[in-house]
């Protein structure tokens, strides 16, 4: 499978000169199967040039959102192929208490936030609430189960009959750690990570940034790099930006990620447009 | 044993930081938890007793009412908590792990998921007048 990096950044879109390398785009990662399925995971404002990726011939699209914070969904209705009427487009995620997958859609999707309506666009659009589900999507072995941040949020897990890549773009396993992780029974997404070729993990904040913004839902780069090797990842992105990161200030992290994680991790930096294929 | 619900996770987690002594079960009953408040009520440190099956830890702890005879294991608030997927509450004796014997009241709830599932129940205990 081949997995690109369409938007890296977290919280809010940072274009700029400052931030060219690493992406000023938010969250969205396509993971394209050998048989051409073809799912995309978030839909932040990366998911618009993705679109321009899209064959136009595909029969069948997945959307993955790991939570419904603007940042994740906000390049949803800029996506082209929702409006290819000749696609079946599938939106997966998680509903509140309260309001369903679809309501919770159409507060962003509905005027006056944005002119089109859920129910006008124009694919064959299905939408599905996840919950602790296993599904097999294509080629694809899919699960999602629920990780620590604010609001019903999952992490993806995605597998072939080859390899497998973690997905947890907005995640705080640190909040229930007592002086390091615990065992993995007691783990934030554990079960997501264990023993992944591809770890794409939130690493918002440097220790000092984390100090200060304990609960907010994301990660220090140490604790990513610590959940990484807990979990057994092979390969690690640290992602999720913070938009007051520049392209220096990533590299330093960077650069500390691969310290940390020495010869038991790969660190891949977390750019947007970068291709990962296992 | 697999990963818990982020929901226990975050409950254990929030446990370890409370004075007052809690208790978590999973759905089968099975004890997964205790902080250290509770610790001090049982008599014994949640690291030696480890988990425990519901018939184990519903016994070792010996709970009797006013009148001395035994609590029976269904009418014990965690016990009906996950039954009846309703709060429970009562008052009764325990004898620790430690052969002090103890007056508690305790309070205990189940643990829905977002979703609807059922993941546990969690029980608070207070020491009650003797």
């Amino acid at each position: 499978m081949k997995v690109t990096l369409w938007g890296t950044r977290g919280s809010l879109a940072s274009p700029g000169a400052e931030t060219a390398r690493y992406g000023g785009n938010t969250s969205c990662v396509e993971v394209r199967g050998d048989a051409g399925t073809i799912l995309v995971v978030d839909a932040g404002s990366g998911i618009r040039r993705l679109g321009r990726a899209v064959p136009r011939d595909i029969h069948r699209l997945d959307i993955l959102l790991t939570h419904l914070h603007m940042d994740h969904i906000q390049g949803l209705g800029f996506f082209a192929p929702l409006y290819w009427d000749d696609v079946e487009v599938h939106i997966w995620g998680p509903a509140s208490v309260t309001l369903g997958l679809r309501e919770r859609l159409q507060r962003y999707l509905s005027p006056p936030l944005f002119p089109v309506r859920l129910r006008d666009l124009d694919c064959r659009l299905t939408l599905h609430e996840v919950t602790r589900d296993e599904v097999e999507i294509g080629e694809f072995h899919v699960r999602a189960s629920f990780i620590c941040h604010p609001g019903p949020t999952v992490g993806y897990r995605i597998a072939d009959s080859r390899a497998a890549v973690a997905y947890m773009s907005d995640h705080e396993p640190a909040l229930a750690w007592g002086n390091g992780p615990g065992s993995p029974e007691w783990t934030s997404g554990y079960d997501v990570a264990e023993g992944v070729d591809l770890l794409i993990h939130d690493a918002q904040y440097t220790a000092d940034e984390y100090a200060e913004r304990i609960g907010w839902g994301h990660s220090a780069i140490d604790d990513t790099v610590t959940f990484a090797l807990h979990t057994g990842a092979r390969r690690l992105v640290p992602y999720h930006h913070d938009p007051s990161h520049d392209d220096e200030q990533l590299d330093r992290m960077t650069a500390h990620a691969r310290e940390a994680a020495a010869s038991s991790c790969e660190v891949l930096p977390g750019c947007e447009g970068a291709t990962v294929t296992i | 044993m697999g990963q818990q619900g982020i929901e226990v996770i975050l409950l254990r987690q929030l446990a370890s930081y409370l004075s007052m002594p809690i208790f978590i079960v999973d759905p089968t009953g099975t004890l997964l938890y205790y902080n250290e408040p509770a610790e001090a009520l049982l008599g014994q440190r949640f690291e030696e007793t480890g988990a425990m099956a519901q018939d184990e830890w519903a016994t070792s702890f010996r709970p009797i009412s006013g009148d001395g005879t035994p609590v029976p294991e269904d009418q014990l608030p965690l016990v009906r908590a996950l039954a009846d997927r309703h709060p429970a509450h009562t008052s009764f004796w325990i004898e620790g792990l430690d052969g002090v014997r103890r007056h508690l009241s305790v309070t205990a709830f189940p643990i829905d998921s977002q979703s609807g599932r059922l993941l546990g129940a969690v029980a608070l205990f207070w020491e009650a007048a003797p």
